[in-house]
């Protein structure tokens, strides 16, 4: 596959009236990759997204594809392919008139579009459904219809907006993977705009990580889970435990006792981050360095996972999990250590 | 089960007062219209109850076939202007701002608030020679002198239209108002320039609202007597004009009431035809 989809985005900025949805944003984003914009909802993410599209016209800034300047160009003049959150299939066709609406406004041959039709139902397995209504089909169907629709030319850059967010769960869990599966097929370079972590890290290459119109994280979902750079960043991606201490010479006191942290401490108020998977429980002594005493407050075992609340004295709780067949045995009100090792320590903020 | 059979006989009692009053003053009314229809007119004086053919014989040999026609013509037409007018205008009228949206909203459907007579007049007074707007093109140096365009059947179908349109804008609201964006939006993302869009997504699922105004506006026109008869020629009178004047001011009831229930049953006719047509045109889509 020729790299073609290379996207850049330089100082892309947007205003509504007073408000600032987009502040500023610069991002290389690789071609044949998928993307994913994460972040809460109202952190621009969208916005940004349909920038890309042509379908916002930005306040400053520029958008580049493969190194053209397609900032002035209309959404039609594009080149792209684009899943809309409500799926926007036109109600008035027939699922083969939805997915061939491109092909028949560029004027192809009826023949050649019946034959690419085809090609499309198959690629997202809903063959010989080309009859249907857009009422008559389910939502995972309706879902695959957009996605066909928005393939069908092939353009260089499909976009994704929420696309999987009004189907229930187990069926979004199943086209997240069908989904991935597609655009690895065609290496297609991909956007999709999400507000759930879990889906960005099933199907991203890249996560971008947003909040309020600014890009938090830039990695991949491994790092940016792992390594998080910004106390947002660490709490938005997955569930975390952050824990304020006072940095001194390369170490961090966190409630008078000394941690060995992984990244660089710089400032007098460090923040560290502590996935509860990666502390641990010990009903042992107390080690010299990097462990905590407190109390279990709450147990939780959900079977495929246990969670412990311990109250170290920190203000809030401080979350440890783990498998439940290497669960500690503690109760509720008995005293306990946490370990927090040093590669667990992540600092965030310092 | 017993609960859903008590609901609707309640809901029998209270569609009783309704259908009570139509059918007193609706259909009672009607029944008498269609006997008078075949009852004898006594020259200069009124008629008695018959049975002859006469008002209708009259009808079908005289003038009056092509008077129907051209109502039907003209009502048609009024009804394609009026839609061509307002449907453009509704669609832009949801995608603009709140403030300006209210407005103009409001603005057209005072225009709800004046009877077809101030309209009327209002026109004959715009379209006259006296006062009209030709003595402002005068005035501004467009035009050498003053020139009245009524009556005229472009009058008539201007005043039609001006009656018509608030009604076409309310119809196609609400359904314009729904249309959701991201529809637009993917046609675009498509290939499709915003002149495209319009015609390939926004109209064809409009298509059946469109219908509706059409017809509503095809119906209210056949009705209309008093903007033909204020802005136009006997040329350009349609069939009700004629009814009110056999009616009111020739005292010949009979012939008026065959002419009414023709056009009555003509425009059921058309509603219904335009309906097949429509419902047959979706099914191959």
């Amino acid at each position: 596959m020729q790299a073609r989809g290379g996207l850049r985005l330089q100082g892309l900025i947007k205003r509504f009236g007073d408000v600032t949805a987009v502040a500023g944003v610069d991002l290389e984003l690789p071609p044949g990759k998928l993307i994913s914009f994460l972040g809460p909802s109202g952190c621009g993410k969208t916005t940004l997204l349909r920038m890309i599209a042509g379908l916002e016209q930005p306040t400053d800034g520029r958008v580049l594809l493969d190194g053209e300047d397609i900032t002035e160009q209309a959404p039609h003049t594009r080149d792209i392919g684009m899943v809309f959150q409500t799926l926007a299939l036109f109600p008035h066709l027939s699922v083969a008139g939805n997915i061939g609406y491109g092909m028949r406004i560029r004027g192809v041959r009826g023949e050649d579009i019946r034959r690419r039709v085809e090609e499309l139902l198959e690629l997202v397995s809903m063959e010989g459904l080309g009859d249907r209504r857009i009422s008559q089909l389910s939502g995972g169907q309706r879902q695959r219809v957009a996605t066909a629709r928005a393939l069908a030319l092939e353009p260089r850059l499909f976009l994704l907006d929420e696309p999987l967010s009004a189907l229930d769960a187990n069926l979004r869990e199943q086209l997240q993977v069908e989904l991935r599966l597609l655009q690895q097929k065609l290496g297609i370079t991909t956007i999709m705009v999400t507000h759930d972590q879990r889906e960005s890290m099933t199907m991203s290459d890249l996560v971008v990580v947003m909040t309020a119109g600014s890009v938090e994280q830039v990695g991949e979902p491994l790092e940016v889970y792992r390594r998080p750079a910004t106390p947002f960043v660490a709490s938005f991606i997955g569930r975390t435990n952050l824990l304020r201490g006072e940095g001194r010479d390369g170490s961090v006191t966190i409630a008078r006792r000394p941690f060995d942290v992984d990244g660089a401490v710089t400032a007098a108020e460090v923040t560290v981050s502590v996935r509860p998977e990666e502390a641990h429980l010990s009903t042992g002594e107390l080690p010299e360095r990097n462990a905590l005493r407190g109390t279990v407050v709450f147990v939780r075992d959900l079977g495929e996972l246990f969670e412990c609340y311990v109250d170290c004295g920190l203000g809030e709780p401080v979350v440890v999990a783990g498998s439940p067949r290497e669960r500690v045995p503690v109760d509720q009100g008995a005293p306990v250590v946490v370990l927090f090792p040093r590669e667990a320590c992540v600092v965030v903020r310092g | 089960m017993t609960e859903r059979r008590r609901a609707t006989r309640g809901a029998y009692a209270v569609l009783a007062f309704p259908v009570g009053m139509l059918a007193v003053f609706f259909l009672v009314p009607f029944g008498i219209m269609v006997a008078t229809s075949f009852y004898h007119r006594i020259e200069g004086a009124f008629y008695e109850p018959a049975f002859e053919l006469a008002n209708w014989q009259r009808f079908f040999s005289g003038v009056y076939m092509e008077r129907t026609l051209f109502s039907i013509g003209i009502s048609l037409f009024a009804g394609a202007v009026s839609i061509a007018l307002a449907f453009p205008f509704t669609y832009f009228l949801t995608r603009m701002r709140r403030r300006p949206h209210v407005v103009l909203l409001v603005l057209v459907m005072s225009a709800l608030a004046l009877s077809e007579v101030i309209v009327g007049f209002s026109w004959t007074v715009l379209l006259g020679r006296s006062a009209g707007i030709s003595n402002v093109l005068v005035w501004l140096g467009v035009m050498n002198e003053s020139a009245a365009y009524q009556p005229s059947f472009f009058a008539v179908l201007l005043g039609l239209c001006y009656i018509a349109f608030p009604y076409c804008v309310l119809t196609l609201y609400p359904q314009l108002t729904r249309l959701d964006p991201e529809v637009t939006e993917a046609a675009q993302t498509l290939g499709a320039s915003p002149w495209r869009t319009f015609w390939t997504v926004v109209v064809p699922i409009c298509r059946p609202i469109i219908m509706a105004g059409f017809l509503l506006v095809f119906v209210f026109t056949l009705g209309s007597y008093l903007i033909p008869a204020f802005l136009g020629r006997p040329e350009h009178w349609t069939l009700s004009v004629f009814i009110s004047d056999q009616a009111t001011f020739n005292a010949n009831v009979p012939f008026a009431a065959a002419m009414a229930l023709f056009l009555t049953f003509l425009s059921l006719g058309v509603v219904a035809l335009v309906m097949w047509i429509e419902a047959r045109t979706r099914r191959i889509a």
